[in-house]
């Protein structure tokens, strides 16, 4: 099977009017016999199941939460980039577009893009419409701030808590649609798997998390918003139940991966307090617009500090290293998160990190306080110094934060074409959980972005084009394809719980992530891949034999619903491994130790690796297959990214 | 040095909606007090399911504080004792050593225990779908720019807006009213522009839906209040009833 990223011909400006104007349309009353199911109500899924119910499909929306207004989009703090130009200073769409491919280390397409960059003023005029309350200046217009990777202000915010309004307006157009009877909202459901029906999507299997029932659902279309895997390092800023399983399962049912070693580490997370940890905090990109980042200049200060015997205010100014001011003078402490998190831990590497462990760098809003004031640096940034504080028991306002980087983001995810579609026809990739348009790293303030482009504006526009060759004929949940799903699923779970063996879900998922986080994290080598590989194998083997998982299946068991993500997790580990062994080059959060410029910084491989990796299932004991689509690069110059 | 601490908990354990429930005693020893209280509970599930004993079910998500899914009701107070913090931001320093913790579900008659701390919040979205939006198609809309919106009131409506659903306002109250949720929302979307068209009907459908759910009438404890952990203040049920009235004498 040959790759077609479907990339629509003529001038990149004009690709995405033309291709909307091509696309096959459903006619109004004909929409009414087609069913979607979206899963997933984050920003993706709540935005394209309101938008699905709008246009008049019948949509089955589904999530593993309470309620959908819980998805994971809900957590992010700072912001939603818009190329408005609002602040007239030169920012425009092909200035948006251009920072985005240059932020992913040109490792993504063009024409994706572009479009993003394109849609995303008509995200903000959707938020607003919506009732979403953004900040705003005294003279009653939108603010904005800036972010990493960027020289403008662009980013559209609502105090420290972006992620939150924008899931709630999704949330709200979604509840109208319930109301409307056009949305059946199926909360505290998992997607298990995706059934194929005649090469087709035609439906998934879930499991009812109260009842333990197993359930078929069908349809003419699905698609999947299920976020990222970032789970699969055990300690990421991901909620606890973000899972890969319905990517994976989606994967091994012949969906192709795209770019799985693509992971964002964010630089500015709480730091690790000790082994009873259970997941990490962010704290918010937009911090780095008025923090300073800093250690002492020696390593002998920094022992004194870590032993508490002096404390960060007391060291004098010239003793301390604002390194990535001195590093990156152009673009200081706004650098983009790959850049951040690589010279955080080369800090730290050096013996100059600070805080119990050493693993933390100084984050210090002194200079802010003394320029702006108390109350100018709270209004900004109140919510976000109160949520430090509770966490750590330090006062930022008095001392500086410290942090350090966590997994945060996947780019990688299934392969899509432009129209979102993955390699299985009638199945769609939306949001986190698809490949296309971060490349390597993804800047600040444009997961948000992706995600309600994704959902409100390309999705309900490219899914007519195939539901229009579609027969309205539905598939019953009697058909041969349902039941054998039903039953895979159903002896995965006997399986399961019938291991009674002496290890905990948690213990084996712990091992799981220190292997990836040591030897496929921030920075990676062949030697240490390698070993990776075959010590998650052995994991995964050992998991099926002594993996202990109580209770039935027939009740609210959260151990059940965790071993199963995490025997996804033991597979998509290891494919993240081959796809990082595979390119042997360093690009955005993906760092070979063997490809690096003679200053550390990444080095590209552009004559070789020019290319998206998408990987093919080719059975549980076959190594699985590499394709390769070339990305083609029309409108920009590749250039090794400086931000100095 | 980090310290440890040890610690008695009084868990509510329920089966399942039908069952009778109960308290259940366990000994918690050598916590971090740079734990949070959600990593606590992990600990003695982990211990739990070493011991082959079911695990404490108790809904919690993404532990920064912002999702709305952890909701317990410990030592007499949703959310625990520290103020304007959800129970996955509480921090084990909070509690001295040798102390005891009672751990309950929300308890309302609105959102029925599903298992032992877990239970069904699902009226609050049922609320939302009466009115809690603003009808607005995907792409019909103007320019972000367009209707000027005063700074006081943007702010007042995110104040309003901060609002996670977490249902600790029922929670606290002795009638189990849910006013201060429903007026979030209210407020929020009364106090835009863009809330206008549909303002009556919005506060008739909501309020009318929150009676349907069982939920019970504010007596003007302001408990919701003091225990909300996202500080959403009173004035929002003032302004909902306003709406309420007004809308219901014009109609």
């Amino acid at each position: 099977m040959s790759l077609d990223s479907k990339i629509p011909e003529g001038p990149l400006a004009e690709k995405w009017t033309k291709h909307k104007f091509n696309l096959k349309l459903v006619n109004p009353a004909n929409k009414r016999k087609y069913d979607i199911i979206v899963v997933g109500t984050g920003l993706a899924g709540g935005a394209a199941a309101a938008s699905f119910g709008e246009l008049g499909y019948n949509v089955k929306a589904f999530c593993y939460q309470d309620s959908p207004r819980r998805a994971h989009s809900i957590s992010a703090q700072g912001g939603i980039n818009a190329a408005k130009n609002y602040e007239n200073d030169g920012d425009s769409v092909f200035r948006l577009f251009y920072d985005t491919i240059k932020g992913g280390d040109y490792r993504s397409r063009e024409a994706n893009v572009y479009r993003l960059a394109e849609v995303s003023n008509n995200i903000i005029d959707q938020c607003v419409g919506q009732g979403v309350p953004f900040a705003r200046e005294y003279g009653g217009l939108l603010d904005n701030r800036s972010f990493g990777g960027a020289q403008v202000s662009r980013t559209f915010y609502a105090r420290g808590q972006t992620g939150q309004q924008l899931l709630l307006g999704a949330y709200s157009a979604l509840s109208r649609q319930i109301a409307a009877g056009k949305v059946t909202m199926y909360t505290r459901n998992e997607m298990l798997d995706v059934v194929i029906v005649d090469g087709k999507a035609r439906g998934i299997i879930t499991r009812n998390m109260i009842t333990g029932e197993v359930q078929s659902h069908s349809a003419h279309a699905v698609v999947l918003a299920t976020g990222g895997y970032g789970n699969v390092f055990f300690l990421s800023t991901n909620a606890m139940g973000c899972n890969g399983s319905a990517v994976w399962r989606a994967y091994k049912k012949g969906a192709f991966f795209g770019n799985p070693c693509f992971t964002q580490i964010h630089p500015t997370c709480i730091p690790v307090h000790g082994d009873q940890q259970s997941k990490l905090t962010l704290m918010s990109e937009s911090l780095r617009n008025d923090g300073r980042v800093w250690v002492p200049k020696t390593v002998e200060t920094a022992e004194k500090l870590r032993k508490g015997e002096i404390k960060p205010s007391s060291i004098a100014e010239e003793d301390r290293d604002y390194y990535l001011e001195r590093i990156y003078p152009s673009f200081g402490n706004l650098v983009p998160r790959d850049v951040a998190s690589r010279n955080a831990k080369n800090i730290c590497d050096e013996g100059r990190g600070v805080g119990e462990t050493g693993l933390a760098v100084f984050l210090d809003f002194r200079d802010a306080l003394e320029r702006d004031g108390v109350e100018t640096i709270k209004a900004k940034y109140g919510n976000l110094f109160q949520m430090y504080e509770k966490i750590t028991a330090d006062n930022p306002y008095k001392t500086p934060m410290m942090i350090y980087p966590a997994v945060h983001y996947t780019m990688g995810g299934l392969w899509v074409d432009y129209n979102l579609q993955t390699t299985i026809p009638g199945l769609y990739a939306t949001g986190e959980c698809n490949f296309s348009d971060h490349g390597a790293n993804r800047l600040g303030a444009s997961a948000l972005m992706q995600g309600l482009a994704d959902g409100y504006f390309v999705i309900p526009a490219t899914i007519s084009d195939y539901l229009a060759d579609m027969p309205y004929d539905k598939v019953s949940t009697d058909h041969a394809a349902f039941k054998e799903a039903e039953q895979e699923i159903k002896d995965r779970i006997n399986k399961l719980l019938n291991i009674n063996g002496k290890r905990t879900v948690d213990d084996f998922h712990k091992e799981l992530g220190k292997i990836m986080w040591e030897k496929c994290g921030m920075a990676r080598n062949e030697k240490e891949l390698k070993e990776a590989k075959v010590e998650i194998q052995k994991l995964r083997e050992e998991y099926w034999k002594d993996v202990k998982v109580l209770g039935v299946n027939e009740e609210l068991n959260m151990t059940l619903e965790k071993a199963m993500r995490v025997a996804d997790f033991m597979e998509l580990g290891e494919l993240m491994v081959d796809d990082a062994l595979d390119r042997n080059e360093s690009c955005g959060g993906h760092f070979r130790e063997e490809s690096q410029t003679e200053e550390g910084e990444a080095k590209r491989n552009d004559e070789k690796y020019t290319y998206v990796s998408a990987w093919e299932y080719k059975g549980d004991d076959k190594p699985a297959k590499l394709h390769k689509e070339e990305l083609v690069f029309e409108n920009v110059k590749l250039t090794q990214r400086s931000y100095k | 040095m980090e310290k440890v601490r040890n610690y008695t908990l009084k868990v509510w354990r329920q089966p399942n909606a039908e069952s009778k429930g109960a308290f259940k005693t366990y000994e918690v020893k050598n916590i971090s007090t740079g734990s949070s209280f959600l990593e606590m509970l992990d600990i003695l599930n982990e211990e739990l399911s070493e011991k082959g004993e079911d695990p404490i079910h108790f809904d919690h998500d993404c532990r920064e504080g912002i999702c709305g899914m952890c909701s317990l009701f410990i030592n007499g107070q949703p959310h625990g004792p520290e103020e304007e913090i959800t129970v996955c931001q509480l921090h084990m320093r909070t509690f001295s050593d040798g102390a005891t913790i009672t751990i309950e579900p929300w308890r309302a008659k609105a959102f029925p225990v599903i298992k032992d701390l877990i239970v069904d919040r699902t009226a609050f979205d049922r609320i939302i779908q009466a009115g809690g939006f603003i009808s607005v198609n995907t792409g019909a809309v103007q320019d972000a720019n367009a209707i000027p919106i005063p700074k006081q009131n943007a702010d007042l409506a995110m104040d309003a807006a901060a609002c996670i659903g977490c249902g600790a306002c029922v929670a606290a109250c002795k009638n189990a009213s849910a006013m201060l949720f429903v007026s979030a929302k209210i407020s929020q979307l009364a106090l835009l522009p863009q809330g206008q068209v549909e303002r009556k009907k919005r506060a008739l459908a909501m309020v009318e839906q929150m009676e349907k759910e069982g939920f019970g009438a504010c007596t003007n404890t302001y408990a919701c209040s003091a225990e909300c952990p996202k500080g959403i203040d009173l004035s929002n049920i003032a302004r909902m009833n306003r709406e309420y009235f007004s809308a219901a004498i014009s109609s």
